[in-house]
């Protein structure tokens, strides 16, 4: 394949029902290039509870992704409040996401423990008020 | 077992055929979208009570194979419209949901 792949993503932080557009477009460019189809889903999965994510507690965000050969790395970042307790955010089940999200079936606070669960490895840089980035790396 | 099979089963009201080939491999009952998207199983049919925009977006990302909409909650027809698109299969039923997914589980075993 040569040189990496690298896609640039806008996430809108005002709109939830377009949340996943981008994790769509990414896992139909994988399968475009032939990706296995489990690294397809894990990424599509991880990367949709980012996008997800961003749209709730961030008001949006930009999402990179860089292919390379042995690799998917998924760089999420956002300005958004930041998080104050990553460890306590880790945990299944702890939510901060507001009721009117809770209502559309998201919110379980499985979002982090589900990117963690798919990716080979996550990475959490969050500073209250500044803002966070989140970096996966799924390899192929 | 395919999406196909249960179109002529019968059991459920097509709304969107999707992709008929496509094999149906478990059942899975859940309506958060949160644990869906975690435990989802590939090619499953997914039977819930949520019926917005975001459960197809779980459904295509998660390689659901079908969604059984479950107590006669429908997909409204901007939903349909984009399950049509991206050719996901979409049912709906008036039974519960423990019920719509045994009959799926019936007609697997």
């Amino acid at each position: 394949m040569g040189d990496n792949l690298t896609f640039h993503y806008m996430i809108s932080g005002d709109d939830f029902t377009r949340a996943g557009e981008a994790s769509s477009d990414l896992k139909n460019k994988l399968k475009m290039i032939g990706a296995d189809n489990n690294v397809i889903r894990r990424t599509a999965i991880a990367m949709y509870e980012g996008e997800i994510n961003m749209v709730i507690h961030a008001g949006g965000g930009e999402i990179t992704v860089d292919i390379s050969q042995d690799n998917i790395r998924i760089v999420l970042a956002d300005k958004g409040p930041g998080i104050a307790d990553v460890e306590k955010a880790m945990q299944k089940g702890y939510s901060t996401a507001p009721e009117e999200v809770r209502a559309l079936g998201f919110g379980a606070g499985m979002g982090l423990p589900n990117m963690e669960k798919y990716t080979d490895c996550m990475q959490i840089d969050s500073e209250l008020g500044v803002g966070t980035t989140v970096t996966m790396d799924i390899h192929m | 077992m395919t999406v196909q099979t249960l179109i002529e089963s019968g059991l459920f009201k097509a709304e969107v055929p999707g992709s008929t080939s496509r094999s149906i491999s478990k059942v899975f009952c859940c309506d958060l979208l949160s644990i869906a998207m975690g435990k989802a199983p590939e090619n499953g049919a997914w039977v819930t009570v949520m019926g917005n925009k975001n459960t197809l977006a779980v459904a295509s990302l998660a390689d659901i194979s079908c969604i059984v909409l479950a107590e006669g909650i429908r997909f409204q027809d901007e939903e349909l419209e984009c399950a049509r698109k991206e050719q996901i299969a979409v049912f709906s039923t008036e039974l519960p949901v423990f019920d719509a997914g045994l009959k799926i589980q019936e007609l697997l075993s």
